[in-house]
C-alpha cells in the first residue's frame, strides 16, 4: 500500500530519493531550538483564524447608526469596521472565540520571534554560514510588528484610532519628507480618507503576510541545507548532525508542538478576556483615554517617545526633525541597526571567519553575552517605561519621578548587565560547572598548558579535536 | 631563542596531541542506536488519548451548534481536544515508535578550500567571459545606470496618486473670525454654561467633527488667574479659553483637564494629553510645561456675543503633531 503510493509518485515526479532522504533527514534535540517552531505554528494559526476573520469584517470608515445587540453602544454613529467586528464578536457563532485566539496568536508569534532571536544571539548560530537567514529573521521580526500594529489599527475603535494617531504623527515626524509620507498613506490629513482604511486592510491581509510567509520558506530552507546547528556533546563535529530522524519520532513531536500551541491558543481565547472593543467605543479624533496601551510588542516605541525629552532639531524658524522621531523611528533604527551589523562587528572583533556549526553556550563567548545582554537589558527597560502611564494609573506612583527614574535606568542597567554578564560567564566558564545540565559535553584537555591569558576572550578555549583541527585562530 | 624554542615545542605537543585525539576517534562515530520501546500499555495509553482528543472535538461541533455557541466553552473544548492530540502525538514520539539516534555527514560550503574556491573562481570567470571583447564598458554601465534611473522614477511617480498634494492641507482649518462654537450636539456654546473649572470638547459650527482642526477644549478659569502675553490679552473674555483638542507631539486627543480645588498647594490648571503626558499651561496660553511636546497647544481667541461663544480670529498654530517643515512656536 505504501510501497504503491511511493512507487506512483517516483514515477511521476522522480521524487522517491528526496524523499528517502527527507524522512532520514536529522533533526538536533535541544529544548532552546523550539521557540522558531512556535513562531511557526502560531503564524499557521494566524492565517488560519485569519481567514475565517475576513470572512465577516467589513473594512470601511462609513459611518452607520448601531442598532446591534450590544445595547450601551445603541444608537451611536460608528464606522462599518468597527460594527462588523462587534457583530462578529457578539452575533457570529464561534466569532469572538476566532478573533480572540487571533490575536492571542499574534502576541505569541511576536513574543516567539523575540525569544528565538535571543536563542540565536546568545548561542552564536548567527554565525557563517546563517548570518544571511539571520538577517531575513529580523526583516521577518519587524514585518510582523508591523502586521500585528497593522491588524489592531484595523477595528476603528477608540483604542486603535489612537495608535494610528500616534503612528501618523511618527511618519510626519521624518525629516523633509514625512509631511508628504504621512498625507500620502492616509490619503490627507489625519485620520484620512476611506481609501487609508482599504490600504491598510490589504496591507494586514496580503501584503505583509505574504511577505512575512515568503520569507518564512527561504529562511526554513536555509535552516535545512546546512542542516540545524548543535551543541557540543559526544559524537558531535562541526562536520556532522547528531539528532533524531524526521520520520517517525521527530515528525511526531513536532506534530504534537503545533497541538499543544494550538491549544494554549485555544484556551486563551475562550478563557482569557483580550481587547474587548465594545468596551472601547468607536474613535473619533477629539477622544482620549487615559492609561491606553497597545499590545505588548509596541510597547518598548511607546516608551521611548515617553521618555525622550521634548527637543525638536529647529533651524531658522523652520522644525526639522519633530520630537516624535527620535523614539518612534530612531531608537527602533538603531536596535534593528545594531543587531544586523551585529555579525561583522563580532567577526572583525574576533577575527573569527570560520563556518560554525555547533553552537557556544552563553559563557563560552563572555563578550558577546554580555553585549548582548547589555542590548536587551536596554530595550527592555525603555519598554517597561512605556507603562509609566499605568503605574500612575493604577497605583499612583508619580508620573515625573518615574520618568526620570527609567532615564536613569535607560543608561545604568544596560551598564551594569553588562559587567555582571561578563562577570558570570567568566567565573562559569573558569569552574566548568554545569548547572542544570544533565549531559555535560565531554570536555578534551590537552595536558599542555593553555594559553589562556593571550587567548582572544571571544575565542573558544575548550577546544575538542574537531573543532581545533578546523579552526583557524591564531 | 630558548623561549621561542619552547613555544615551538609546545605546538608541536599540541598539534600531536590533537592528531592523536583525532586518530582515536576515526571511526567511532557514534552508532545509530536504535530502540524499540513500544509496549501494550504505552499504546493503549496513547490511543485513549486520541479517542479523548476526538470525543473532545465532537464536543466541539456540539456546543457550536447546540449550545449557542459558549465563547468559553467552545475555547475549553478545542483546548481539551489539541491539548490531549499534543499529548498522544508526544507520548508516541517517545514511547511507542522506534527511538534512534542517526548522524549525518553535513553539505560543506567552505571545505574543501581549495573545491570550494575553484567553483567560486569558475562563476566568476563565467561572469565576466559575458562581457568579453566589450570596449566601452563605462560607458554602457553609464546609460544603464541612466535607464534604471528614469524607468526607477516611471515606476515610482504613480505611487504619488495615492495622496493628494500636501501643499497647505497639513495646515488647513475651519477657524475664522466669527465661526461659531458648538458643542457635540452642534447646539451654540453659551458663555455662562460653563463654570470655572469646567472643561468641554466644542467645534467649529458646520465643519467635519473628524477634521483634526475642529475640535477644541473650552475652559473657564477665573480672569484674574490669567497671564496670557500681552497680544493675547483680549483672547479669553470673562477666563474663558479656547485650545485645539489634539496634542502637538503624537495628536492624541486632549483629555484631561487639571483643575486645582486647592490652588495654593497645587500646580496650576493644565491640559494633559493622555497618551505621553505632555502638559500645557492654560493661564499661560497652552505652553508646554511637561512631557515631550515641543510646540505649544494653538489657541483660539474667543469672542461673545449674545451671550454664544465666538472665534475671533484663526488658531494660533498649526493643529496636530508637528511635521518636517512645520514653523517653531506657532
Amino acid at each position: 500500500m505504501i510501497r504503491r503510493a511511493v512507487r506512483a509518485l517516483d514515477q511521476r515526479t522522480g521524487a522517491g530519493s528526496i524523499l528517502g532522504k527527507a524522512l532520514k533527514y536529522v533533526f538536533p534535540d535541544h529544548w532552546t531550538f523550539l521557540f522558531g517552531e512556535i513562531a511557526l505554528y502560531s503564524f499557521v494559526i494566524l492565517v488560519g483564524t485569519g481567514i475565517y476573520l475576513t470572512l465577516f469584517f467589513e473594512p470601511s470608515t462609513s459611518q452607520v447608526v448601531y442598532h446591534g445587540s450590544y445595547a450601551p453602544l445603541r444608537g451611536q454613529e460608528i464606522s462599518k469596521a468597527y460594527e462588523s467586528a462587534l457583530d462578529l464578536s457578539f452575533n457570529v457563532r464561534a466569532g469572538l472565540l476566532i478573533r480572540q485566539v487571533h490575536h492571542w496568536a499574534a502576541l505569541t508569534f511576536v513574543a516567539a520571534i523575540v525569544v528565538h532571536l535571543m536563542r540565536i544571539f546568545f548561542t552564536g548560530a548567527f554565525r557563517k554560514p546563517r548570518d544571511l537567514n539571520y538577517y531575513i529573521g529580523l526583516t521577518m521580526l519587524m514585518l510582523a510588528v508591523l502586521e500585528g500594529y497593522a491588524g489592531y489599527s484595523l477595528l476603528d475603535d477608540l483604542l486603535s484610532g489612537m495608535g494610528l494617531a500616534i503612528g501618523n504623527a511618527v511618519a510626519l515626524s521624518i525629516p523633509f519628507v514625512g509631511g508628504q509620507l504621512g498625507t500620502l498613506i492616509w490619503g490627507g490629513r489625519f485620520p484620512g480618507t476611506e481609501a487609508f482604511m482599504s490600504r491598510l486592510f490589504i496591507a494586514h491581509v496580503l501584503l505583509l503576510p505574504v511577505a512575512i510567509g515568503g520569507l518564512m520558506a527561504v529562511h526554513l530552507a536555509m535552516v535545512a541545507t546546512p542542516h540545524h546547528t548543535q551543541f557540543r556533546g559526544r559524537g558531535r563535529k562541526e562536520t556532522n548532525v547528531v539528532g533524531t530522524p524526521l520520520w517517525p519520532a521527530y515528525a511526531l513531536r513536532s506534530l504534537g508542538l503545533f497541538a499543544a500551541v494550538a491549544a494554549v491558543l485555544f484556551a486563551l481565547g475562550g478563557l482569557v478576556q483580550i481587547n474587548p472593543i465594545w468596551q472601547w467605543g468607536p474613535y473619533e479624533p477629539y477622544l482620549g483615554t487615559n492609561g491606553a496601551q497597545p499590545d505588548w510588542y509596541l510597547g518598548w516605541l511607546i516608551g521611548a517617545l515617553r521618555l525622550m525629552p521634548h527637543f525638536d532639531i529647529v533651524v531658522g524658524s523652520y522644525n526639522v526633525v519633530p520630537n516624535p522621531f527620535w523614539g518612534g523611528v530612531l531608537f527602533p533604527l538603531v536596535v534593528f541597526g545594531f543587531l544586523f551589523a551585529w555579525p561583522s562587528i563580532e567577526r572583525r572583533w574576533s577575527g573569527d571567519r570560520a563556518q560554525h556549526n555547533l553552537l557556544d553556550r552563553p559563557r563560552d563567548n563572555p563578550r558577546r553575552s554580555a553585549v548582548g545582554a547589555a542590548l536587551f537589558t536596554w530595550v527592555a527597560t525603555i519598554f517597561f517605561a512605556g507603562s509609566a502611564d499605568r503605574a500612575f494609573v493604577q497605583f499612583g506612583v508619580p508620573y515625573e519621578g518615574q520618568l526620570w527614574a527609567y532615564r536613569a535606568a535607560s543608561f545604568l542597567l544596560p551598564v551594569l548587565a553588562y559587567l555582571l554578564v561578563k562577570r558570570m560567564c567568566e567565573a562559569l566558564r573558569r569552574s566548568e560547572g554545569h548547572p542544570g545540565e544533565g549531559s555535560a559535553p565531554v570536555v578534551v584537555r590537552p595536558a599542555a598548558p593553555q594559553a589562556a591569558g593571550r587567548a582572544s576572550p571571544l575565542i573558544d578555549q575548550r577546544p575538542t579535536a574537531g573543532h581545533q583541527a578546523r579552526s583557524p585562530h591564531k | 631563542m630558548i623561549g621561542r624554542l619552547i613555544r615551538l615545542c609546545r605546538w608541536l605537543w599540541r598539534i600531536t596531541i590533537a592528531g592523536v585525539l583525532l586518530w582515536l576517534r576515526r571511526g567511532k562515530e557514534p552508532l545509530p542506536e536504535r530502540e524499540l520501546p513500544a509496549s501494550p500499555r504505552a499504546e493503549k495509553g496513547v490511543a485513549a488519548l486520541l479517542v479523548g482528543a476526538g470525543i473532545a472535538g465532537a464536543a466541539f461541533a456540539l456546543l457550536y451548534a447546540f449550545d449557542e455557541a459558549n465563547t468559553q466553552l467552545l475555547g475549553v473544548a478545542a483546548a481539551v481536544s489539541l491539548g490531549l492530540l499534543a499529548a498522544a502525538l508526544i507520548v508516541a514520539s517517545h514511547a511507542i515508535v522506534p527511538q534512534e539516534t542517526l548522524s549525518e555527514e553535513r553539505p560543506r560550503f567552505a571545505d574543501p578550500a581549495a573545491e570550494r574556491e575553484a567553483k567560486v573562481e569558475d562563476v566568476a570567470l563565467r561572469a565576466r567571459e559575458g562581457v568579453d571583447g566589450i570596449t566601452r564598458r563605462r560607458l554602457l554601465g553609464a546609460a544603464g545606470g541612466a535607464a534604471a534611473l528614469g524607468l526607477g522614477a516611471a515606476a515610482a511617480a504613480p505611487l504619488a496618486s495615492l495622496g493628494p498634494r500636501v501643499g497647505e492641507r497639513l495646515r488647513e482649518s475651519p477657524w475664522r473670525d466669527g465661526r461659531p462654537v458648538v458643542d457635540e450636539n452642534s447646539r451654540p456654546v453659551l458663555a455662562d454654561d460653563l463654570t470655572v473649572g469646567a472643561f468641554l470638547t466644542a467645534f467649529a459650527e458646520g465643519s467635519d467633527k473628524r477634521d483634526l482642526a475642529s475640535s477644541l477644549v473650552v475652559v473657564r478659569v477665573r480672569p484674574e488667574e490669567l497671564e496670557l502675553p500681552p497680544e493675547r490679552a483680549d483672547w479669553a473674555p470673562q477666563g474663558l479659553l479656547a485650545f485645539s483638542k489634539i496634542c502637538t507631539h503624537a495628536q492624541c486627543a486632549i483629555s484631561l483637564f487639571r483643575y486645582p480645588l486647592f490652588a495654593e498647594r497645587s500646580p496650576g490648571p493644565a491640559l494633559v494629553c493622555p497618551c505621553h503626558y505632555s502638559t500645557f499651561d492654560v493661564l499661560k496660553g497652552g505652553v508646554r510645561i511637561f512631557g515631550p511636546a515641543v510646540r505649544p497647544l494653538p489657541q483660539l481667541p474667543l469672542k461673545i456675543e449674545a451671550g454664544r461663544l465666538l472665534a475671533a480670529g484663526p488658531l494660533s498654530g498649526a493643529v496636530g503633531a508637528s511635521w518636517g517643515g512645520v514653523e517653531e512656536g506657532s
